[in-house]
């Protein structure tokens, strides 16, 4: 593994860490708000739906969380089940675009109309 | 040292000593060892070489802390042996004493270093000269960044206790471990040197730098006080560009 993916995959990670901290503060202090008079499904539908800004920041939120996620559970398969080299890469990149499919997928049933 | 002098923890006047033997298939010995007063574990592993059992194999040379030879695994933890007093680390009259881990064990106390410093090597730890002896002395001011950064590292006595103690050694028997990324980082800083864009690529990647989880197993347990974490930790910023820049094999 080429020094220069390794770097380039650890700034990745740390990148997505700056951006998930912050989208985790505010999906919690949306949760948080939402809450407020009770949890219902037309509740979030209605603030959600045809929302550009709310199908834009889970978007990012999404692929932050499938890279961010997709990267360590590499690290973490290859420090404590050995498991490295191209099968590994190749389960990361499944990981990673499985994450943002599923994700993408919830994005749009909340937003679409 | 001879005098009316007890041990002041459990007035034991002997220690029981268990100790690894041969290589890594071995089993620990237990000998018997009086105490002394101010004796440290190199104390005890001397006397048992010189007085119980001439074959046991061990190495020291300084005594005094500064060559670096003498590390062993005390109780579980890896230590310099002959700055590290029996008071501190027996506990009760008990003391167990094996070879550094994460290195392939030579015989008895004695681990192959081998694989250490070589990855020192390949962190590429060398001064590359930028210039001649024709050339005037390169002025380095003491209080530049470069120079104090330097400074925090350049201690090292090559002991190998924080290469015993980090976890990511253990996991990952390519990464370069914590004394050879403190060494690169120290020489990133020095203004002289002629290797930069080599030892920033060797220390970057998987065997390197990105590998630290930040544990400080390393700064923890080094004898002399260095935090390698924090040179590894300016290596991750001093390299995070080459994820910018084309491959050039070096």
């Amino acid at each position: 593994m080429s020094a220069r993916r390794e770097t380039a995959l650890w700034v990745a990670q740390r990148a997505t860490a700056v951006v998930l901290a912050l989208c985790v503060v505010v999906h919690l202090a949306t949760i948080i708000y939402a809450v407020r008079g009770g949890l219902s499904a037309g509740e979030i539908l209605a603030r959600t739906r045809g929302s550009l800004a709310w199908g834009t920041f889970y978007s990012v939120f999404v692929i932050a969380a499938a890279v961010h996620g997709a990267i360590g559970l590499r690290t973490i398969a290859a420090e404590w089940l050995g498991f490295r080299g191209e099968a590994a890469e190749f389960a990361m990149t499944v990981i990673a675009l499985a994450l943002t499919i599923v994700g993408l997928r919830g994005v749009v049933a909340v937003v679409g109309a | 040292m001879k005098g009316n002098w007890a041990p002041a923890d459990t007035g034991a006047t002997t220690l029981r000593v268990v100790v690894w033997r041969g290589d890594e298939n071995g089993r620990f010995e237990e000998f018997e060892v009086p105490r002394q007063p101010s004796q440290t574990v190199l104390d005890v592993v001397t006397y048992i070489q010189r007085s119980l059992d001439p074959t046991l194999s061990y190495r020291f040379a300084c005594r005094v802390g500064m060559c670096g030879s003498c590390a062993m695994t005390v109780n579980g933890t890896p230590r310099w042996t002959c700055r590290t007093h029996v008071d501190k680390v027996a506990s009760g009259a008990r003391l167990e004493i094996a070879p550094l881990a994460n290195m392939p064990v030579v015989k008895d106390l004695v681990a192959d270093m081998g694989e250490f410093f070589d990855k020192w090597a390949r962190a590429r730890g060398h001064f590359k000269p930028s210039a001649t002896r024709n050339d005037a002395f390169a002025t380095v001011d003491p209080a530049s960044s470069e120079r104090r950064e330097a400074d925090a590292g350049i201690e090292c006595i090559g002991c190998g206790v924080c290469y015993a103690a980090c976890d990511v050694v253990a996991w990952n028997r390519d990464y370069l471990g914590p004394a050879a990324l403190n060494r690169a980082w120290t020489l990133v800083n020095d203004a002289r040197d002629a290797g930069q864009a080599g030892r920033l690529a060797a220390v970057a990647g998987d065997a390197g730098c990105h590998s630290c989880h930040t544990l400080m197993s390393c700064t923890e347990h080094c004898p002399t006080k260095l935090s390698p974490t924090r040179s590894i930790a300016g290596l991750k910023r001093a390299t995070w560009r080459l994820a910018l820049v084309p491959e050039d094999g070096e």
